[in-house]
């Protein structure tokens, strides 16, 4: 029989404000244990929560950027569980009214575009860590990530496959990227994704029983974990067994899941409204003010740079990755680039030094206009495009600008007629068996005798101009 | 002249600032005071003598060097257990939160600091504020200076009873379902419930979060504008405190109440009512209709739902509020567990009194799965009607008279064997909280045991300065003075 997976995502994202969900710590990863905490993340008695403001602005932002409706009002609720890395033991998320719901996610696989039902996306704090590695029968708890804000984005059942889940994740995380609402770093756990997934007879309408798998720390790793659960689904279906609902988790070392917990032991959150905190109420100005200040998204942007720039559509998807990419291109043709030029330099030389750095295009000391200035002296003929990439390198290693380095090391290209009919008489003096082997007929011995010319100049030749000149005195 | 621990805040507080006496001397003499009662009474659970005098100095210096120490310059005021302070113990009255040291002040107790308050100590109470009778204290039992042999009310029973026998001029505690009213009658003092959000509930240990609210004891009507004008504004840390301005509550008390509409509910004069409580709420109104106020009849008829709701609403709220009590992080931990659940199961079951832990049962009870639409959710629909019958009652009165306690004090475990009979008590008072209404109870007389009663009044939310107006005016012309208790 063939089957068809069915899938749905539950991504958790840390929101990057500066202060915590609900109190003014600080969200910073990896300061040390129990310091970024205060009366209210630590649950003390008496404390309150007050909403960071700057949360529901990225959070709408998110919402938006993904097709969802905003609730006009919505609320906090309490979620109710005990356990030591839960300060109140609830946890302050959001129930049956969420921030943002009904949205969609274009993502693209193997060059087809799909629709990705956008369920919910609602606030919530995160817990502390517990950590069970001290020693002597104890177990410790970091409060410094309690209250730090997520934002869960939940999917409808709309993924196929691993590639699907892939594909999603990505996009979904380029999209928050470019909103600047949040890190996506899923090391630092900034982002966190759980994968629902079921299996039934193709065609058929109704579901399978599902599993949800957790725990994974990367994306190709989630990828992976699906695609195993995939297969043992159908190879548990097709020996006669029954799929029962549960938590697995994902061993990366062996590449399976494993069974962490069934549905039996699952808990009743007994969620009921937040009486501390106020409805949040986004009228049409707050949507509209937000709508407004997000920036152009991945998609429209390629879609403007194939048009606007007339890039190929590899070209315009690899320079629109990243929001960081996209302006520096845009930056380098505003100093006055070509775009088509600027982008295969970016692409090429500069990515290629970029990755050896394992620096990203933000960080890197070449600014655009630098790039624009450097392509500029090309096209002036005041260097080679060879003498360009050593420019590049330099520029990249000090952060000079193209110029300086052009003339500290006078690497201006020789255009001068009687300099380079000078150089070759003497490349053709001192290399008389090419010479002859091109006067034979031998017309590709050409290519050795530019280079010597090059080489002669150190460079600075220009080449057309050394081929032209050759020729020339050869057939004299 | 009468001894300083007699006097009213705003007579210390000008007596101070006109240095017709220190600050010191004041504290003093109402350390004196508690040093000599409070055996008998069991109001405080902590006093601190040397903390208070250093409050005072401080009070006395800021004189000399010619500053204004605020409105309340050198008034020595007691705390509730259930207020956190970052000086001495902050235990709820609770074996779970036995020596816990609050690492912050609530904003009130901030902003009393900054008008000149001098602190004297915490306060008895039923264990997190549940109860009506201050007899669920683990702590001890708080007596009514009254009758000895009887409860003080409750939950803020020793707040009451510390401004009724002189221990403090004014005390704080916190009304959720009539907490500050019921006492303050049962006492013999005034004791007003703002409007909810009125006073910041920031370092208010939480019981029920969307009834819960801070309030002043005292021993006149003038005390409580005065104690309301530094403790009600918006607090940033507090997201339900209303961003709304504060008048000068004190501006209010001009005794003139000509004109006004006062409503009587039909539904809290019935026979549930005892006969002598009656008769003086009814002198009470007497009285007002004298200084003309027009008295009209209202009716609430969801009021007879009030007592179920508050049960469902209450128990709810803080069975998560207190699930924050688990020997994790702070406060006691039984020492015999030996895994987390354990630990949860043996420091609940051990710290916990039966009354905390009837409520956290009810309370997880109508929040689970099945049951949140029958109880928690139809409870917040009846929650409403009551709120709309206010509303629809606010367009024919300005305030609504009832009585606060359908008795005067009862003796000690009269009403212990029988939870349900206990409850009545606030029969009066709950509605105030879930229709999120100021309420304020004032004495209107001494019953033939000698026993205080009182009346209550409401008003629309954020009315406080009507609700002021009527409780002074009824004070200024009632012709009745309750005396002093008969201890020490
Ligand atoms: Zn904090």
């Amino acid at each position: 029989m063939e089957y068809e997976a069915v899938i749905g995502m539950e991504v958790h994202v840390e929101i990057n404000t500066h202060s915590k969900i609900f109190c003014a710590c600080s969200t910073a990863f990896n300061a040390p244990a129990n310091t970024n905490v205060c009366p209210i993340c630590l649950g003390m008695p008496g404390v309150l929560p007050v909403l960071n403001r700057e949360m529901v602005n990225k959070s709408v932002a998110a919402g938006l950027a993904l097709n969802c409706t905003i609730s006009r009002w919505s609320k906090m609720d309490r979620k109710n569980y005990f356990y030591p890395d839960m300060a109140k033991n609830y946890q302050i998320s959001q129930y049956d009214l969420p921030l943002c719901y009904k949205g969609r996610l274009d993502i693209e696989v193997d060059g087809q575009v799909k629709s990705i039902g956008i369920t919910r996306a609602h606030m919530e704090e995160d817990t502390a860590r517990n950590t069970h590695t001290l020693g002597g029968g104890i177990s410790g708890v970091d409060f410094n990530r309690s209250g730090v804000p997520l934002l869960e984005i939940v999917t409808e059942p709309d993924l196929r496959s691993a590639q699907d889940a892939y594909a999603y994740l990505t996009t979904l995380k380029q999209i928050l990227q470019y909103l600047d609402v949040s890190d996506c770093n899923m090391e630092e756990g900034s982002l966190r994704a759980e994968a629902n997934i079921s299996v039934h007879p193709k065609g058929s309408k109704e579901f399978g029983t599902k599993t949800e798998v957790k725990n994974v720390a990367s994306f190709s790793g989630v990828a992976k974990a699906i695609e195993f659960e995939i297969a043992r689904q159908i190879e548990v279906l097709e020996s006669g067994g029954k799929i029962s609902q549960e938590t697995r988790g994902w061993d990366a070392n062996r590449g399976i899941t494993f069974s962490q917990r069934s549905k039996e032991s699952a808990h009743d959150y007994r969620y009921f409204p937040e009486p501390d905190l106020m409805p949040i109420v986004v009228d049409e100005a707050w949507e509209q003010r937000i709508r407004k200040s997000l920036p152009e998204l991945p998609l429209a942007k390629k879609r403007r740079f194939k048009e606007q720039y007339g890039l190929s559509d590899y070209d315009a998807t690899v320079l629109t990755s990243t929001r960081a990419m996209a302006d520096y291109l845009e930056a380098a043709v505003q100093a006055g680039a070509d775009a088509k030029k600027a982008a295969n330099w970016i692409m090429g030389d500069l990515q290629a030094l970029l990755t050896d750095a394992k620096q990203e295009i933000q960080e890197c000391k070449v600014p655009p206009a630098g790039l624009a200035e450097m392509i500029q002296l090309i096209e002036s003929g005041t260097i080679s495009g060879k003498i360009g990439k050593d420019v590049l390198v330099e520029m990249f290693a000090s952060g000079k600008g193209p110029k300086a380095i052009v003339e500290e090391k006078g690497l201006v290209q020789i255009t001068d007629e009687g300099a380079l009919v000078a150089i070759v008489r003497k490349v053709l003096a001192d290399n008389p068996q090419q010479v002859e082997q091109f006067k034979a007929g031998k017309d590709r011995v050409i290519g050795f005798l530019v280079g010597q010319v090059m080489k002669a100049s150190r460079g600075k030749a220009n080449p057309e101009k050394v081929n032209e000149i050759l020729r020339k005195e050869l057939s004299a | 002249m009468a001894a300083w621990h007699e006097k009213t805040a705003h007579e210390i507080s000008s007596a101070v600032r006109g240095k017709q006496v220190s600050a010191v001397e004041v504290a003093t003499s109402f350390l004196d005071r508690i040093a000599a009662v409070d055996g008998n009474v069991d109001a405080y659970t902590q006093v601190w003598p040397e903390y208070a005098l250093a409050q005072a100095q401080a009070v006395d210096a800021k004189i000399a060097r010619g500053e204004d120490p605020g409105i309340l310059s050198g008034a020595p005021i007691g705390i509730k257990e259930v207020i956190c302070t970052e000086q001495g113990y902050t235990t709820c009255s609770s074996k779970i939160l036995e020596g816990y040291q609050s690492p912050y002040d609530a904003t009130i107790i901030k902003k009393l600091a900054a008008a000149g308050a001098v602190f004297l100590g915490k306060l008895n109470m039923d264990e997190f504020a549940m109860g009506s009778s201050t007899e669920n204290s683990a702590i001890k039992t708080t007596k009514n200076p009254w009758n000895l042999k009887c409860v003080p009310g409750g939950s803020s029973g020793g707040s009451a009873a510390a401004v009724s026998a002189d221990m403090c001029t004014i005390s704080l505690g916190s009304d959720t379902g009539g907490s500050i009213r019921q006492p303050a009658c049962l006492c013999g003092c005034v004791g007003v419930k703002p409007t909810y959000g009125r006073v910041s509930r920031f370092g208010l240990v939480a019981f029920a979060s969307s009834l819960d609210q801070i309030g002043p004891f005292s021993k006149d009507v003038e005390d409580a504008a005065l104690a309301l004008n530094v403790l009600c504004g918006k607090d940033p840390m507090d997201a339900t405190s209303a961003d709304l301005p504060v008048p000068d509550f004190t501006q209010a008390l001009t005794g003139d109440i000509k004109g006004l509409r006062l409503g009587m509910p039909k539904q809290c004069f019935t026979e549930a009512l005892g006969a002598e409580m009656r008769e003086k709420v009814m002198a009470a109104i007497e009285v007002l209709k004298k200084q003309g106020a027009e008295v009209v009849e209202v009716s609430l008829p969801a009021l007879d739902y009030a007592l179920a709701v508050y049960y469902i609403i209450c128990t709810a709220e803080a069975s998560a509020n207190l699930a924050r009590f688990d020997g994790v992080r702070y406060g006691f931990r039984h020492p015999e567990a030996k895994d987390v659940r354990e630990m949860y199961v043996k420091t609940k079951s051990a710290a916990f009194g039966p009354e905390v832990q009837r409520r956290i049962m009810l309370g997880t009870y109508v929040l689970s799965s099945g049951y949140y639409d029958a109880y928690y959710l139809k409870a917040q629909k009846v929650r409403r009607l009551i709120k709309e019958d206010f509303d629809r009652a606010f367009t024919q009165c300005d305030a609504i008279v009832t009585p606060t306690s359908p008795t005067p004090a009862f003796e000690f475990g009269s009403k212990t064997a029988d939870p349900l009979e206990m409850y009545l008590s606030d029969i009066y008072t709950i509605a105030t909280n879930l229709a999120t209404l100021p309420g304020l109870s004032l004495p209107c007389g001494l019953c033939a045991s000698g026993l205080p009663a009182g009346v209550q009044f409401m008003t629309k939310p954020f009315d406080e300065s009507t609700l002021l107006r009527v409780a002074h005016c009824y004070e200024k012309n009632s012709g009745i003075t309750l005396g002093k208790p008969p201890i020490a």
